[in-house]
């Protein structure tokens, strides 16, 4: 088995380089089954457009980085947020906006979209961060619906049409967006643009103190630390990465629509985090894959999608809390203290 | 009264019609070890709580160093120096020992916005929090999520991540509650040792660790002082005394 020592070699070597978490227990294992995932990943989401349906996989990418924004919230600074397609919806207007009247590079409409997103987070969290739970759930819920009545009225996003045929466009003036190929690449790098900087914030001493807030929010500020400017500039990451997200979808189905901004979606994100795994960094790319596909597949039967989703949700909350990721890490986690 | 450090003046809390502390003037001196005492209900961590500004009083001042502070908010109380601990232990279960005390050094290396720097910006630190930990006896769990520790070592961690931010006075609310016989002994010569620089307010019920770390006592009883001096004067208070309602002032029981 080739392939397993030279994982362990890099493993190993990789926690010689960290002596500091080289003490916990269980880290070693950790280190290769991520380098695992890592490489099985990144292959797989190459050759992925080859097997399946390109826009298909193009669109679970879009909702994975909207799941993985909105786990940045929830999973790492404790904030249940319910207004989040407000963020989704409202970048994806702005960059459809952007990218077919005002005829801009895709790359840019996304960037304007994310921009837009994350102005738009820093007013939400302005108002909601101070309100604890439920009340801050309440006060994101009640805002994003004040957005989709806007995306509703205002003349530039359509009302009920949305923008329709919002063109791909060239990226950097070179890149044909219209082949299908090019424009998966590009979704897949702005993805991983995301995750990446995602999983960067987890682990930087922001992501330390986020942690420390969500552990211990009396605590953290008994040890000086002014919480609630941690939480809102984990707030504004978030709703700018769900912009980004919203933003690459509607270049994707080359439209922005009321559905992205409307309070199911808020709620569709938050299935896609618990199912997949709130807190671990996989867990909402499976939940919002497992999510789209559900849609994609029921979508061909009779079967009522809601009743479907919302039972798979109940047998969720009540067997496997953790979420499936959530779950399997756990278990693999607990092996070795067992064989012990 | 220039070595007063921390002051309490008339300091009042209501809670709709019902008031849990009335009046209380507290003079914590620089340097010692002062400790608050009273049977339950007596408003001894409401005036924790109001010292460090986690509740609002309803009227009162409170000085730290000649300065006003009624008006501040917890956590600028906290980076002036004044730390407290909680009554049920305060670690973040979830992170490690190491990250736990990482977390209280972290603040004043000024990157704690830094969202896009890498976690090794923080090893800088690990020399100083394995000393904390070292001092606290904990440097076997130090790889060890918090949660997993026994509770007398929790509190130890807990004092652990309050020294780390080197406070010039450390409030320990109970911080002997629910410990074994064999965690007390140690904890209270932690106490006494971090007590050698730095001024000490803690609200504790096992009276003879009270008796032989603290300098002085404030006796509180009904949101009111009752007392105040050092033990032995204060122990032979009737009025303390009949509070206790016989309760030995040897201190072998708990209040």
């Amino acid at each position: 088995m080739p392939d397993t020592t030279t994982t362990s070699a890099v493993s190993s070597a990789a926690t010689a380089v960290l002596p500091g978490r080289a003490a916990a227990p269980g880290t070693d294992r950790d280190r290769t089954v991520r380098i695992a995932l890592i490489v099985l990943g990144l292959s797989a989401a190459a050759a992925a457009p080859f097997v399946l349906y390109p826009v298909f996989v193009m669109k679970v990418l879009c909702f994975a980085l909207f799941a993985c924004a909105f786990n940045l919230l929830i999973g790492y600074a404790g904030l249940l947020s319910f207004g989040h397609a407000a963020f989704f919806g409202g970048a994806a207007y702005v960059t459809a906006h952007a990218a077919k009247v005002w005829g801009l590079d895709p790359a840019l409409s996304i960037l304007l979209g994310t921009g837009f997103a994350g102005l738009l987070g820093l007013v939400f969290g302005a108002l909601a961060i101070r309100r604890q739970g439920i009340y801050f759930a309440m006060i994101t819920l009640a805002l994003s619906q004040m957005i989709f009545f806007l995306a509703l009225q205002m003349p530039f996003t359509g009302g009920e049409d949305g923008i329709q045929g919002v063109p791909r466009g060239m990226l950097f003036g070179v890149i044909d967006l219209n082949r299908p190929l090019a424009m998966y690449y590009f979704v897949l790098a702005v993805f991983l643009a995301g995750f990446v900087l995602i999983w960067r914030t987890v682990h930087s001493p922001f992501g330390q103190v986020l942690k420390a807030i969500r552990e211990n929010e009396a605590r953290a500020v008994s040890l000086g630390y002014r919480t609630e400017r941690y939480k809102l500039l984990a707030f504004v990451l978030s709703a700018a990465l769900a912009g980004m997200a919203g933003g690459t979808k509607a270049l994707v189905f080359q439209l922005a629509s009321l559905t992205d901004v409307t309070w199911q979606m808020s709620g569709e994100v938050v299935l896609m985090t618990l199912l997949g795994g709130m807190g671990t960094l996989l867990g909402p790319v499976v939940g919002a894959a497992f999510v789209v596909m559900l849609g994609n597949y029921l979508a061909a039967t009779s079967l009522p999608v809601p009743v479907v989703i919302g039972a798979i949700f109940v047998v969720c909350v009540l067997v496997f809390r953790r979420g499936i990721v959530g779950e399997l890490a756990h278990r693999l986690r607990s092996r070795p203290s067992r064989d012990r | 009264m220039h070595d007063t450090i921390l002051e309490a003046v008339e300091l009042t809390k209501e809670f709709k019609g019902f008031t849990a502390v009335k009046g209380v003037n507290l003079r914590v001196r620089r340097g010692t070890v002062h400790a608050l005492i009273g049977p339950n209900g007596a408003g001894k961590s409401t005036v924790f709580n109001l010292l460090t500004r986690f509740l609002p009083p309803t009227a009162g001042r409170i000085l730290y160093k000649g300065r006003d502070i009624t008006a501040m908010k917890p956590a600028d109380v906290a980076r002036l120096g004044l730390v407290r601990s909680f009554q049920i232990s305060a670690v973040f279960p979830h992170l490690t020992v190491l990250e736990n005390v990482r977390v209280a050094l972290q603040r004043r290396q000024g990157n704690s916005f830094h969202f896009w720097r890498g976690e090794a910006t923080l090893h800088a630190l690990h020399d100083r929090a394995a000393a904390l930990i070292e001092a606290v006896n904990l440097a076997p769990w130090t790889g060890h999520t918090a949660a997993e520790l026994p509770y007398g070592r929790k509190r130890a961690l807990e004092i652990a991540t309050t020294l780390a931010l080197d406070p010039e006075v450390m409030l320990l609310d109970e911080p002997l509650a629910g410990m074994g016989h064999e965690d007390i002994e140690r904890t209270a010569a932690l106490i006494r040792r971090v007590a050698a620089d730095r001024t000490v307010l803690m609200v504790e019920h096992n009276l003879s660790v009270v008796a032989d770390l603290s300098d002085t006592i404030t006796v509180l009883r009904r949101g009111e002082v009752l007392a105040e001096g050092p033990y032995a004067e204060v122990s032979r208070n009737a009025e303390v005394m009949e509070a206790y309602m016989g309760a030995g002032t040897d201190g072998a029981g708990h209040a």
